[in-house]
């Protein structure tokens, strides 16, 4: 299956390689970074490259490139899929994903590597079977192992590698037994120049952090779930139960992890909690243009619209731009043509605006294409498509454990064509 | 000073790993000595060293082979696991004989986790040794038929990697594997789906045979009205059934993977319920976008009503990248139909304007693509083409341009205002595959365009040498195509072009030049063929069908690396066609007893909720249920966690092996009754005249009561009469040429190692002549078994008899220990299996501490059955002198006389074993067995039974 992994940074530098099987050597990586160079934007390389003797995975994160090289059939989902669990992993046990942060933990970083992978084959993904057999650093203990020799490798097998829970470690004991979850609901839309919806849908995740001691099971339903149109669940969540009761009952693992993800029913229209009034044009002459931006909240539910920000991809002609914000600021980054405008908390009664006058390099003739809006918002203590988590019980544990739910409203990918 | 020694060799380590990327090779021999290392972290490091550079330094590397022969054999699964691990990635030829016994040995091992890592080092050792396939098809055959979800992701990624032509051994395990599928972890799903797929392509009948191709059925209809009905064969079902659920996966991998099984298997009907999940998939991060639309795209040439009702969420928003976008826009053209045409029309106005030229390309093909397969919206494409001709960018220009030359074929006669607008553009466009398109074009129809042809021609003869070889091409063809047609204007002109031609650089140009002289020009030489020069060129050409780059890819199996590549990658196993005729389903079937357990273990995740927790105890039924219950239990301190651990592991890999001995021990104990009773009225008075008692049968737990006790007793070991004792053949005297051997067990602690079990062995000769040097040689044992082998007996003379003890420690399983028998001459192979009575000793305990170790072996630990005693076996002392043959077990006093009491412990690891049984009236009576290892628990259960009723 996976032969061998290398993590490449954006110039280009090899900073990591390990293999499963026999050694492949890094000239592989040339294929990759000749297509990567054809590329304009990182995120344009292919993700399968097909060499003469190998083929060439690979993922962008975290601003780098995670490249497997593979030489017979395996599903590329799979791969990729892996890929990302490994870099899901160093996130989860250092905190971050960079090179910095690889470099720094390198030893560490190559046991999990040995221990997810046997042969090319994953052997241990979960998280909390990961941290039973290497302990994540921490100051105290890095401190403690410097003095005493001692190492951060567990010398017991994970009881979850054998368990049909693979995803708890056993024995956890907490003094203050907490469950929170995170009800995040991202909205993915299109709007159109008149601001239309052309397309809208909701996307929820429902996050977990749970801390409760020994084993408990939890049951986690909620006000509406017929609103709930697809879901996918992390493996600890019955589905039989779900199917039946629309219920979530899950032995959940320890720590941070995601419980389930969904998709809100097509059928209901989505809220669109902002309008935006653009009116971007260049003149005929081709020397400059005028922009012209106001952003008003639409269907809040109430609350208020914070976080809000607009990120134009201004043309490549584009030479300079003289605007002023009515509310935040603004920033334009000539190399990347970016116009960031950070409008923070929406003000009904004084609608943002941004406006001003666009120039053009000499000569250059008028775009055709005027650039799109990106919008990002949050909306807290709302979940716009409603849901609502109804209650959460637990059997088999005694103690009371305090439990919390929050609910956050976001843009996802929110487009506004001009 | 010793902590200072281990950092230093921690720091070291360290640094041969930073220096990973250089030849770290010559630190080697430093390294490896680091092996048998206490340290587990340098261990750990040491193992990935060892395996990185073992393949240059193949003689150093066989230095630390012998570490992890002993690792193999260690009690901590862990070791042996990761000791196997290791030895397997060790890739040098020598040890292929060792790394093959380890992993037999390791197939069979106690801890599932053991096996899972055997079924690893089965690809490992195929890849480097391809002659010991036939070795490791058996091995993986028997991992196969393992029930653990552990295990079975792994054993089949080995059996797709080494065997995966030999699909006949999925017969027997197809319905275990689809009703464990939801319990393996999700890298063994994705490959168990993927191969269940291609077995099932060749073991059921296509579900949509019945409705063909449209047209086929109409004209066969007669022939098809009289086939039988299709019945979905129910293994086919069940496939489908349990791999559903799967659609909610979290990882992308499983989803395809289930996505790709209902596409290839499922009827017409129901492959619709993946639509949704895939399009799930695409909110996930762009390369699983990238793979998920590729295979959206082409599912949905076949079924595009599948996605239709989620077609905008392919819609295009600026930020995707460009490859997401162009496979996005392939989806929304094989989504178009009359119905939604107009909206995606609108949607593509919107794309043509975006700032990514080769986005906008495509899109113009697209558009084009949607005007061939729509009739209705030709026009107005074709419109909307030709106004894209006056864009500034020529790119978009001569894309424009390839796609109107290919829509006006299709009904040149209406677009001669067209033709001249393009023929216009000529001056302007400079990409050469418009400009040819152009002229192919106006060669084609010049007919239509009468007069601006020639001169275009004579525009394209002015620049012919500074065109593009495929322009140059087509200008050769105008010029052919217009002397035809009108030789009065153009005669000199093609004359011309043609000998630019005949002196250009590139042969392909001249060759064609050369060619069309022969055939337009007439001479005298000039051949039959001229006559049909007009018919050549000028003959219809048909309509191209644009059509979209995926068709037909559905030849391979979705999902796959070759599916991506449209090539067929290394190790690609093709996806056989549907059957004609089913094959026997017969071969599925596994004795019934099996199945059932199969459906048991269905789902632990899925058995529903688990609900209060005072409902758990005690309702359970199957074994699965009760170990699940043991989960939800809380657990204190790891080394609590660990020994649970561990007897769950032996309980689920046990459960194979106890059908299979449960049959044998009962064979034995029939004849071990016949022998005990004389023992009978002996045993049970056993608190009275011990001392005596002890010296003429000495039950073992005497010994322990003993020992207990601060009477000093030293029984000697080998002069216990053996009579008592029920007495097993070890070598027949045939076989054995005149000597045989028989043993039994003792039941008296073995001395030099108290967790040994004490086999006598009796031997006997009666062959004429002596035998020499009897001794014990090349144990094969289960790891973690150890022999302790009797002392060599020099000489047995001719028809004399001795005993010897020899102590074997079992692991507290009734596997048996294999080993070799020798004498001066020869060499026997013999095996000592045990009854599972025998594994354990007596222990004294009072009343109150049973009570209280009872307490504590509740729940899954507890096995109780209902019985009726057999006439004989009613008074006390009946049972007694009856539980205490079947087990090595001493009686626990007890008030009521009612109830009969044993307690004792296992050899090896001193797990208590607690057996009870209180009788009722007429004889009924109630056997409860407590006892932390399960497996045990319940074979003594079913022994004592037997004793008891029989």
């Amino acid at each position: 299956m996976i032969h061998s992994l290398f993590l490449i940074n954006p110039s280009g530098d090899i900073f990591l390689e390990k293999h499963w099987k026999s050694v492949v050597s890094r000239s592989v990586c040339d294929y990759f970074l000749e297509a990567k160079e054809k590329a304009l934007e990182p995120e344009d390389v292919p993700p399968v490259i097909h060499t003469p003797r190998h083929y060439l995975i690979s993922i962008y994160r975290d601003k780098l490139f995670f490249l497997s090289v593979i030489q017979t059939e395996v599903p590329p989902l799979f791969v990729i899929e892996f890929l990302h669990r490994v870099a899901e992993m160093i996130q989860d046990y250092f905190g971050e994903c960079s090179e910095t942060v690889v470099k720094d933990n390198m030893v560490m970083v190559y046991e999990l590597l040995e221990e997810m992978l046997d042969n090319g084959f994953p052997l241990a993904t979960e998280s909390n079977v990961l941290k039973e057999m290497i302990r994540p650093p921490t100051i105290l203990r890095s401190v403690v192992n410097t003095l005493t020799g001692t190492s951060n490798i567990g010398d017991t097998l994970p009881t979850g590698q054998l368990s049909t829970i693979p995803w708890r470690r056993a024995g956890v004991k907490y003094t203050n037994n907490e469950a929170y979850f995170d009800v995040v609901e991202e909205i993915d839309a299109i709007l159109d120049q008149s601001g239309t919806t052309v397309f809208a849908e909701i996307q929820g995740v429902v996050g977990a952090c749970v801390k409760l001691s020994g084993m408990p099971d939890l049951t986690l339903s909620f006000m509406n779930p017929r609103l709930l149109d697809d879901v996918s669940f992390h493996p600890c969540v019955r589905y039989k139960r779900w199917e039946s009761e629309r219920v979530l009952s899950f032995i959940p693992p320890d720590g941070n992890f995601t419980l389930m993800t969904y998709h809100v029913n097509a059928q209901n229209l989505v809220a669109i909690p902002v309008y935006v009034k653009q009116s971007i044009s260049f003149f005929e002459s081709g020397s400059g243009g005028r922009l012209d931006v106001t952003v008003g909240p639409k269907q809040t539910m109430g609350k208020t619209v914070e976080g809000v920000m607009v990120t134009v991809h201004l043309p490549k002609t584009i030479l300079s731009v003289n605007l002023t914000a009515t509310q935040g600021s603004y920033t334009y980054d000539n190399g990347t043509k970016l116009l960031v405008w950070d409008i923070g908390k929406l003000n009904p009664q004084k609608l943002p605006n941004l406006r001003g006058s666009l120039s053009l390099q000499a000569g250059a003739p008028k775009p055709e294409e005027n650039p799109s809006l990106n919008i990002d918002l949050k909306i807290q203590q709302l979940a716009i498509s409603g849901l609502k988590v109804n209650r959460l019980d637990m059997f088999g544990e005694k103690y009371k454990p305090f439990k919390g739910v929050k609910y956050i409203t976001k843009a996802g990918k929110f487009q506004v064509r001009t | 000073m010793l902590r200072l020694v281990w950092l230093h060799k921690t720091e070291n380590e360290r640094r041969v790993m930073i220096a990973r990327g250089k030849n770290a090779s010559d630190l080697f021999p430093a390294v490896v000595k680091n092996v048998a290392c206490k340290n587990i972290e340098v261990k750990k490091l040491v193992y990935v060293y060892l395996v990185r550079y073992a393949e240059e330094q193949q003689d150093l590397a066989l230095l630390s082979i012998s570490t992890f022969q002993r690792g193999l054999k260690d009690p901590n699964q862990l070791i042996r696991a990761s000791a196997l691990r290791v030895l397997s990635s060790i890739r040098v030829t020598i040890i292929v004989p060792i790394m093959m016994l380890a992993i037999k040995e390791a197939a069979s091992d106690m801890s599932p986790y053991v096996r899972k890592t055997a079924a690893h080092a089965i690809p490992k050792l195929y890849s480097l040794d391809p002659e010991q396939k036939d070795c490791l098809i058996e091995v993986i055959e028997k991992l196969l038929a393992d029930k653990t979800t552990l295990v079975a992701g792994s054993v089949v990624m080995a059996f797709e990697e080494v065997c995966p032509e030999r699909i006949d051994l999925i017969h027997k395990n197809y319905r275990k594997l689809c009703n464990l599928l939801i319990d393996v972890e999700e890298w063994g799903q994705v490959v168990i789906i993927n191969m269940l797929t291609r077995y099932a392509r060749t073991q059921f009948l296509n579900p949509n045979m019945n409705e063909g191709g449209g047209e086929k059925k109409k004209t066969e209809a007669t022939a098809i009205v009289r086939r039988k009905p299709y019945v979905m064969d129910p293994d086919h079902r069940l496939l489908l059934r349990n791999t559903k659920p799967l659609l909610q996966s979290r990882n992308a991998a499983v989803v395809m993977a289930v996505a790709q099984l209902y596409f290839h298997l499922a009827p017409k009907a129901e492959v619709g319920v993946i639509a949704k999940a895939l399009v799930r998939l695409m909110r996930s991060h762009s390369e699983v976008q990238y793979v998920v639309l590729q295979n959206v795209a082409t599912m949905s040439i076949k079924r595009r009503g599948m996605f239709e009702p989620y077609l905008k969420s392919f819609y295009i928003r600026s930020t995707d990248p460009t490859q997401i976008k162009v496979l996005k826009l392939e989806v929304l053209t094989n989504l178009a139909n009359e119905t939604n045409i107009s909206t995606i029309l609108r949607e593509f106005q919107t794309y043509i304007k975006s700032n990514d030229k080769d986005f906008v390309a495509a899109t113009i093909q697209a558009i084009g693509r949607c005007a061939t397969n729509i009739g209705e919206v030709r026009d107005t494409c074709l419109n909307g083409l030709v106004q894209l001709l006056s864009n500034r960018d020529e790119l978009v220009v001569a894309e424009s341009v390839v796609v109107i030359k290919k829509l006006l074929q299709m009904q040149p006669e209406q677009h001669s205002d067209i033709i001249k607008h393009m023929a216009k553009l000529t001056d302007n466009i400079q990409v050469p595959m418009a400009r040819a398109s152009i002229l192919w074009l106006i060669g084609e129809y010049c007919e239509h365009v009468p007069k601006i042809a020639p001169d275009v021609l004579r525009k394209m003869a002015k620049t012919f040498t500074n065109e593009e070889d495929i322009v140059k091409l087509q200008i050769i063809n105008l010029a052919a195509k217009l002397y035809l047609t009108n030789s009065k204007q153009t005669k000199l002109l093609t004359q011309y072009v043609l000998n630019l031609a005949k002196y250009d650089q590139n042969y392909d140009i001249r060759d064609r030049a050369r060619f069309i002289r022969q055939l337009i020009v007439p001479t005298d030489k000039s051949g039959a063929l001229s006559k049909y020069a007009k018919k050549l060129f000028l003959a219809l050409k048909p309509a191209p069908v644009l059509e979209s780059p995926f068709k037909d890819r559905d030849h391979f199996q979705l999902g796959s690396l070759s599916h991506l590549l449209n090539a067929k990658a290394g190790g690609y196993q093709v996806l056989p066609d549907w059957p004609e005729a089913a094959p026997d389903p017969s071969v599925r079937n596994v004795e019934v007893k099996e199945s059932v357990r199969a459906v048991e273990t269905v789902t632990a995740r899925d058995r529903g909720p688990l609900g209060a927790p005072q409902n758990q105890r005690g309702q359970s039924s199957g074994e699965d249920e009760k170990k699940s219950e043991k989960k939800s239990k809380p657990r204190i301190g790891s080394s609590e966690s660990e020994s649970e651990e561990d007897n769950d592991s032996e309980s689920e890999s046990s459960e194979s092996e106890e059908e299979s001995e449960e049959e044998s021990e009962e064979e034995i104990k029939k004849k071990k009754k016949t022998h005990t009773h004389t023992q009978r009225d002996k045993t049970h008075t056993f608190y009275i005249g011990v001392q005596m008692f002890a010296t003429i049968c000495k039950p073992a737990w005497l010994n322990m009561q003993f020992l207990l006790n601060p009477l000093p007793v030293s029984v000697p070991q080998t002069i216990v009469p053996s009579g008592n004792l029920k007495t097993y053949e070890l070598l027949h005297r045939i076989t054995g040429e005149g000597l045989s051997v028989e043993y039994c067990f003792s039941r008296q602690p073995f001395s030099p190692d108290p967790h040994m079990v004490a086999v006598k062995i009796q031997f006997t000769n009666s062959a004429t002549s002596e035998a020499k040097s009897l001794h014990v040689e090349d144990a094969k044992l289960q790891s973690g078994m150890r022999i302790k082998e009797f002392p060599e007996i020099e000489v047995l003379p001719a028809g004399e008899t001795v005993s010897v003890v020899m102590g074997i420690d079992f692991c507290d399983s009734t596997q048996a220990a294999n080993f070799q028998l020798c004498t001066h001459t020869r060499k026997f192979f013999v095996s000592i299996q045990p009854p599972v009575g025998e594994l354990m000793m007596p222990i004294f305990m009072t009343e109150n501490e049973f009570k209280k170790e009872q307490g504590q072996l509740m729940g899954m630990n507890e096995i109780t059955e209902k019985l009726t005693l057999e006439e004989k076996c009613q008074g006390e002392h009946a049972i007694v002198q009856r539980v205490t043959t079947a087990a090595n077990l001493s009686r626990v006093p007890c008030g009521s006389d009612k109830e009969c009491r044993f307690a004792g412990k296992t050899v090896t690891s001193g797990s208590l074993v607690l057996v009870s049984v209180v009788t009722k009236e007429n004889g009924a009576a109630q056997l409860t067995v407590n006892c932390e290892k399960m497996v045990i628990g319940t074979m003594l259960v079913k022994d004592i039974l037997q004793a008891l009723t029989q």
